[in-house]
């Protein structure tokens, strides 16, 4: 495929009314882990004309080249995951209400009194529960178990939904003010950003973008992909929460924030699933120093990205993670900040423009 | 086609737990000898066998992958000429109490696993079920020849026989995936007087039961284009009656979800319909809990499609399954690689 | 040997900061290898011998990295909170020192833990003797490992982080002392064992062995009510590993390791381990698999500050390793 469309790399990205259309139909799109064809047909759709090569492979990952100019590229593996948490329609019961699995973790006290759509059609349903005047005292101390829940379509549903199906929360994207709200920014954030770094890839690297699948089911779609780009360095480009909330207790401070929301982009020291490569976390701090972009370090400890799996592929990929910050991740709706996100693009953008062989020259060191 | 009762009833009654599978892969080479072009085994043990397609070289390959490994347990200390016992692979030990069991040492020594009485365990176990950790096995020797005979490290395997129950029901222990197994070579002898283009590689994995070890070596060496993973399945039974569980005998489970590629599964669906061999949709919202896992992530990627057998009572000694769900398998598998075209792959894609 | 583990132990090396213990292994196999490397995940790959025709590539793995923790919070008061790397048991961190990679040090204090009850990582902090946010030496994402002396009991040897650096001592030694070969052996000092078995899966892979050993410590039986019950006790020799729960050992190579030590009359027990993992998974599963085995060092009071080792299981581990690598291996 030749590229089409040129977009000066002097250039930098910015966030407006076109980011944020398209931010709305990635987050409004269904992609529950290993069923991602909607948000696939838009990343394809958005990139078909920039990128050198368009690849989709044996698992559904999106595999998109954009070759820089010049001598010595460094090829960079940018991973952000297209798939969502949700649920599949496990079986339909005699009343025509469909029981359901989550997919990915979601906390079960989520679930009950939601808006839901299920399959390709987007049907819409609701996920119920017992009126409270029905419930006994000690019913109420008991979370409802996801068994015991169900999707109600109406009563002639009929033959439209089957056993398979996939469904998530109902949520339409808004902007609300300074933020975002929509499902799904874990990780559609991730995947717009990829697209706009796509558009304004700097000419010192050769760009190996990876719209990954089945990250929230265990990294699976990030292991493949690395392996087939077999990258001299990589970046997950994702969302972490924000817990940056109140503590119950007043004499108690929230040490335990992960992010904070308009701290700007979170660069990952360490998760579970990854030590970050020091070489590449001063990489990005020390551009955000020099281009006065805010930025957090998260707070080490659990969670991860594709970058667990991508760092161990082959003979190993120095790698790191960034994330936008965002509040509510694995619920039906998240918030995040405009300002967060565009100072995520603008800091990877900078950070990418930066890259040289010497990067990565030397042994890993600290 | 042959019986294939034989076969299964001689597997069933060979040892191979995971990491260990000397026993059960010199049975399944036997059996597979005569049906393939070539045999191999991989550095870890899954054996591999080739049977070539007929179109033009470079063909395209098909791997099945039936795990052979069995669950099973290791001798942990000796004491007092009792033994004491870890798991290998997933056991309830509420269900050890009292079984036959083969203790694999110097020799093979038959013996029971028993439960000591509570008043000489942790007052905590008191009429509750006892853990592993707390059985012991006895082989009916004295102390010293025990120790003569038993080292530490050494397997214990079920001994429960083999029995066949009424309408073509089999119980034993390692149904679980020796029925896969036995499928596998029902689809080879099938493929005797079928044409096919595409090569066919047959597995018999080694350590599903602990690391799918296999499943994630073998596919490697022989990067295989497409992948069918046989296994058993849950079928309904005590206790066990949710979605996750597949009528008896009711057909051949298709597995559906985020191992499987979903131009496989189509596939495997219409083949069915067209033998009009009964299928049911196993849904598998996550993880498949199978080789399938560990397959579809080698290299960079491969589309895998899983079948299922439904069994009864999992990882027991008294695993049931109908032996025509054995031979749906076989036949289901035959007709859809006799399919394979050398364009197939060109129809397997995401965007359909 | 006394001096090399000495050092080895003393020096800090969390997992994914691995630099100066590297440094310090690279400086003992001085110019004993015939090559050595560096990978992208810092696993230190020191190659000697060539492979003869009865010769294979082999690969023998001790992991250089070692559990620490590393900063998550820093209060205004300058009291850091923490998360753990590895496995890090919150009771042997109480009153404990830390060191980090900068050279600051600090101690581990307690807060809100009623008394007889378990504390939690989350109870825990590092105060390094700041007194306010501003002044405090380390920040978000700092890492330090436990600061505890190497002590010699004459028989028996105690230090922090004798998992894994014994290994590593034993794997320089037999370098050294292993004059002939035919085998073309790999020997992997490698990282982040303790956060998932992660440098040993890229340098398994790099190397392409044809069979692989690791060499890491493992449980003793031998303390009062020892749990899990073991039948492995300091001073019997090197364990041969029939299994852990990261992988079961190739079959065929523990037959051919006991035949070994045998013939070389070096005392070996068997082990059977239930709970924790070594390099030998991601030997056994790189590319098309490897056969993996390993040799074990019995070890009390793994993951605290002071664990112990046995001289005679130390000397016999490096004399097991070094017959294995001078003689061909058969796999049956």
């Amino acid at each position: 495929m030749t590229k089409k469309l040129e977009i000066s790399a002097s250039k930098a990205p910015q966030i407006g009314p076109s980011q944020f259309q398209l931010l709305e139909q990635l987050c409004n799109a269904t992609a529950v882990s290993g069923d991602e064809h909607e948000v696939r047909q838009i990343v394809i759709e958005q990139v078909k004309l920039i990128a050198d090569d368009v690849k989709v492979d044996a698992m559904g990952n999106v595999l998109v080249t954009r070759f820089g100019r010049g001598e010595n590229r460094v090829r960079v593996m940018l991973a952000s995951h297209m798939d969502e948490i949700g649920f599949m329609i496990v079986k339909k019961h005699d009343d025509d209400l469909f029981q359901f699995e989550r997919v990915g973790g979601i906390d079960e006290r989520q679930l009950p009194g939601k808006a839901v759509l299920v399959g390709r059609d987007h049907l819409p349903g609701v996920i119920g529960a017992k009126p409270i005047h029905q419930t006994t005292t000690s019913e109420r101390k008991k979370k409802i178990e996801c068994s015991s829940l169900r999707i109600d379509l109406g009563p002639e549903i009929g033959d439209k939904v089957q056993p398979g199906d996939r469904a998530t929360f109902a949520t339409r994207f808004e902007i609300l003010g300074p933020s975002l709200r929509a499902k799904a920014l874990d990780d559609r954030l991730g995947v717009a950003t990829l697209i706009e770094l796509l558009k304004y890839a700097p000419p010192n690297i050769d760009l190996l973008a990876a719209f990954t699948v089945q990250e929230e089911v265990g990294l699976r779609g990030a292991r493949v992909a690395a392996y087939h780009f077999n990258p001299d360095m990589a970046i997950a480009v994702d969302s972490t929460p924000a817990y940056d909330l109140p503590t119950w207790d007043e004499e108690d401070q929230n040490t335990r924030y992960n992010t904070r929301l308009d701290a700007g982009p979170a660069i990952y020291v360490m998760d579970r699933g990854t030590i970050a490569d020091r070489r590449l976390v001063k990489l990005l701090s020390r551009t955000g120093d020099e281009e006065s972009t805010p930025y957090q370090f998260r707070q080490p400890g659990g969670g991860g990205t594709d970058a667990g799996a991508i760092h161990l592929v082959r003979t190993g990929i120095p790698s790191v993670s960034v994330s936008v910050p965002s509040r509510y991740a694995h619920s039906a709706a998240g918030i995040a900040r405009i300002d967060d996100w565009a100072n995520t693009l603008r800091l990877l953008h900078a950070a990418l423009g930066r890259v040289t062989p010497d990067l990565l020259a030397g042994e890993r060191r600290d | 086609m042959n019986d294939i009762l034989p076969l299964l009833k001689k597997m069933l009654s060979a040892p191979g737990l995971s990491g260990f599978e000397g026993p059960i892969r010199e049975i399944i080479t036997q059996a597979w000898r005569p049906l393939t072009d070539e045999l191999s085994v991989s550095k870890i043990g899954s054996l591999h066998g080739l049977k070539k397609g007929r179109g033009e070289d470079p063909r395209k390959r098909v791997l099945i992958s039936a795990h052979m490994d069995a669950i099973g347990m290791i001798v942990t200390e000796i004491k007092d000429g009792f033994l004491r016992i870890a798991p290998i692979g997933g056991i309830d030990h509420r269900i050890l109490p009292g079984q036959p069991v083969i203790v694999h040492g110097r020799q093979a020594l038959r013996g029971q696993v028993v439960q000591p009485p509570g008043f000489l365990l942790p007052e905590s176990v008191g009429s509750g079920p006892v853990k592993m950790s707390y059985l012991l096995v006895d082989v009916g020797l004295q102390p010293e020849v025990v120790s003569e005979k038993v080292r530490v490290g050494d397997l214990v395997s079920y001994a429960q026989a083999p029995i066949e129950l009424t309408g073509e029901a089999l119980a034993g222990h390692t149904l679980d995936n020796r029925v896969s197994v036995a499928a596998t070579t029902l689809c080879l002898e099938e493929l005797q007087n079928r044409a096919h283009d595409w090569d066919v590689w047959a597995v018999a994995s080694a350590q599903e039961e602990v690391s799918l070890g296999g499943a994630q070596t073998s596919p490697f060496e022989i990067r295989p284009d497409i992948a069918i993973i046989v296994d058993v399945c849950f079928a309904k039974g005590p206790g066990a009656t949710d979605w996750q569980n597949l009528p008896f005998g009711g057909g051949v489970g298709i597995g559906f979800g985020p191992n499987i590629h979903p131009a496989l599964y189509s596939r495997f669906e219409e083949t069915a319909k067209t033998l009009e061999i009964p299928v049911q949709k196993d849904l598998m919202p996550k993880m498949s809990g199978t080789d399938a896992m560990a397959v579809q992530v080698v290299a960079d990627g491969i589309p895998c499609a899983v079948l299922g057998i439904p069994l009864r009572y999992m990882h027991t000694p008294v695993e049931t399954v109908s032996l025509k769900d054995v031979r749906r398998v076989g036949r289901l598998m035959a007709a859809f690689i006799a399919n394979l075209k050398p364009d197939t792959l060109d129809q397997i894609n995401w965007e359909a | 040997m006394k001096s090399l583990i000495q050092k080895l132990v003393e020096t800090p090396g969390p997992s994914g900061f691995e630099y100066q213990i590297r440094d310090v292994v690279r400086e003992s196999i001085g110019d004993a290898a015939d090559e050595i490397r560096v990978d992208a995940l810092g696993n230190l790959i020191a190659r000697k011998g060539e492979k003869a025709e009865n010769g294979m590539r082999v690969m023998v793995s001790a992991h250089i990295d070692e559990i620490g923790l590393m900063v998550t919070h820093v209060d205004e008061n300058g009291f850091c909170r923490f998360t753990n790397v590895g496995g890090v048991n919150p009771l042997t961190c109480v009153g404990g020192r830390v060191l980090f990679m900068d050279g600051a040090r600090g101690v581990i204090g307690m807060g809100g833990v009623e008394r007889g009850k378990m504390p939690k990582l989350t109870d825990l902090f590092i105060d390094v003797g700041a007194t306010n946010r501003a002044d405090c030496p380390v920040g978000v994402g700092d890492v330090c490992g436990f600061e505890r002396p190497f002590m010699d009991l004459g028989k028996r040897m105690v230090a922090k982080s004798m998992d894994d650096r014994i290994a590593a001592a034993i794997a320089i030694e037999a370098l050294k002392q292993l004059e002939s070969t035919p085998h073309e052996v790999f020997f992997v000092f490698s990282t982040q064992e303790e956060v998932g078995i992660r440098g040993a899966t890229t340098a398994a892979y790099g190397v392409d062995p044809d069979v692989g050993f690791a060499v890491d410590v493992t449980l003793s039986g031998d303390t009062p009510k020892a749990t899990p019950k073991m039948v492995t006790a300091l001073g019997n020799g090197p364990a041969i590993k029939v299994r852990d729960s990261s992988f079961i050992a190739d079959p065929r190579l523990v037959d051919w390791m006991v035949k070994q030590a045998e013939s070389a009359e070096i005392p070996y027990q068997m082990e059977v381990l239930t709970a924790g993992g070594t390099d030998g998974h991601a030997i056994q599963m790189t590319r098309g698999g490897v056969p993996a085995g390993c040799i074990s060092i019995v070890c009390r009071y793994i993951h605290s500050p002071s664990e112990m080792v046995d001289t005679d299981d130390v000397e016999n581990s490096v004399a097991l390793l070094v017959k294995l690598l001078s003689e061909p291996i058969e796999l049956g």
